[in-house]
């Protein structure tokens, strides 16, 4: 079986089928989570409170980064083994095949896009909230504000009251749904679970996700950026 | 109607190719692909140069012997045809044509425009297959088969093994064309017993012939002269991942 898993073609595209179908329900979570943000900044500060550095909020991140990390190498993996297939001489001309998304064709250069975001994030983030209760603190200092690891609302305040920070999570944002919107379809067609009924449904729901998504992670962006450009008029 | 065409030449398979550039002229509207680069190789004949060689047996669109990259397209513009079903007419007079052949590792190039495409017969070798007992024919109705699965059983069949779908996969994976041939003998009854080791050994075979992997960007099912579904690729995953979960 690990041999299955690891060898052959269509293992390897299970295990990306796999593990994208679980990264995909994180950040659905992570999404849902994120919109208390804008309902209710308590609200989102005990969810932050909740997970923290408790050892199930540690397990899970250490799952969750085992799936970024087996997702990313094995994409790495059928790329190599693409690129020898492929061969050394190429086409000379190249036409985009009707029914092929730009998306379908360039998912490596967009997983490298949303990586280059995961990294983003996790320093803006990650490394102030649950790496500092890991290594015994409980608050950081972020351009001169100091803010508590469990304050959730407000490190999300102070990033996205920048506008570069704005405008380079929206670009994250934007990969993202690029690479759902072939991701999440083609999980299905990897395992098996898909016809000629069903591809239309699919990419349909591939496309309801991943916009989904985009526009949750968005909104909270979005409207904390507001806020700070004009406090009186959004309650902040 | 005039055409200028850019197509590959290569002395044989160590040599490096390279595109020369000729020139047609006075070619019908209605005078097929292969008719044209007929007409092409006859004026370099009596030019006293080597003609292009390309592969062609039928020209009925049936024996999977033509390919072509032509412009940027396995088997030229046409949806669901072969080079040989193509027709001048598809083309702009005073075009310039680019003709390729295919490209993928595992399809070497033999000379010119003709490659190798024997990789898919090994494939085939592997478990392409049903084993009966060859004595007198059996009755056509002695089992029953659903219309449904009959027809589906022969859309897959319906591939030519002309080599497009891994011509074109940006991976060079062959899955349209190993899809079709599970996928037609998984469907019926001759073809279930020996399903789960078909599946098993004709994907361990594309994977020791060097195809890429399938990343169902739908490329292949768009190029394929006979239009066949990734449905089927779909149902050839259902059959191997099933066969190895059961090991």
């Amino acid at each position: 079986m690990s041999c299955f898993l690891t060898k052959s073609s269509l293992g390897k595209k299970l295990v990306m089928s796999i593990t994208g179908a679980f990264l995909v329900l994180f950040i659905l979570f992570h999404m849902s989570m994120n919109l208390t943000a804008i309902l209710s900044p308590d609200g989102y500060n005990a969810i932050c409170r909740f997970l923290g550095a408790n050892w199930y909020a540690l397990a899970g991140t250490a799952v969750l980064a085992l799936g970024v990390l087996v997702h990313f190498l094995y994409a790495l993996m059928l790329t190599v083994d693409n690129y020898r297939a492929r061969g050394k001489q190429r086409y000379a001309v190249t036409v985009t095949e009707p029914g092929v998304s730009w998306a379908s064709k360039n998912m490596l250069v967009i997983g490298f896009i949303v990586l280059a975001g995961l990294l983003l994030h996790l320093f803006n983030f990650w490394a102030k909230m649950q790496l500092i209760e890991v290594l015994g603190g409980h608050a950081s200092v972020v351009g001169g504000h100091t803010i508590a690891a469990t304050d959730g609302a407000a490190l999300i305040a102070y990033t996205f009251s920048k506008w570069y920070y704005v405008i380079l999570y929206l670009l994250w944002f934007a990969a993202l749904w690029f690479h759902l919107t072939h991701g999440v379809w083609s999980m299905f067609q990897t395992v098996g679970w898909a016809n000629d009924t069903w591809y239309p449904r699919l990419k349909c729901i591939a496309n309801v996700v991943a916009t989904l998504v985009f526009l949750g992670f968005a909104a909270v962006v979005v409207v904390y950026f507001i806020k700070s450009c004009c406090p009186c008029c959004c309650g902040a | 109607m005039n055409f200028t065409l850019k197509i590959w030449r290569q002395k044989d398979a160590k040599s490096k190719g390279a595109f020369e550039t000729y020139k047609v002229e006075n070619i019908s509207a209605d005078t097929s692909f292969l008719e044209m680069l007929d007409i092409l190789n006859n004026n370099l004949v009596h030019e006293g140069k080597e003609p292009v060689a390309f592969d062609h047996d039928c020209r009925e669109g049936i024996c999977g012997m033509c390919s072509l990259h032509i412009d940027g397209q396995a088997h030229g513009p046409s949806q669901g045809a072969t080079t040989c079903q193509i027709y001048m007419r598809k083309f702009e007079d005073g075009a310039t044509i680019t003709i390729e052949p295919w490209r993928s590792a595992a399809f070497p190039v033999i000379k010119d425009l003709v490659v190798n495409r024997s990789a898919y017969d090994q494939i085939l070798q592997a478990g392409g297959f049903i084993s009966v007992r060859t004595n007198s024919v059996p009755d056509a109705n002695a089992i029953p088969i659903p219309k449904a699965d009959a027809d589906e059983s022969m859309d897959a069949a319906a591939c030519i093994g002309c080599g497009a779908c891994a011509a074109t996969c940006k991976n060079g994976s062959a899955m349209l064309f190993v899809a079709a041939r599970v996928s037609s003998l998984a469907k019926l009854p001759q073809g279930r017993v020996e399903a789960a080791r078909r599946a098993k050994a004709m994907v361990a075979k594309m994977d020791e012939l060097g195809f890429g992997n399938c990343t169902n960007t739908g490329a292949c099912q768009a190029e394929c002269p006979k239009s066949i579904s990734i449905a089927h690729i779909a149902r050839l995953n259902r059959e191997f991942l099933s066969a190895k979960l059961e090991d």
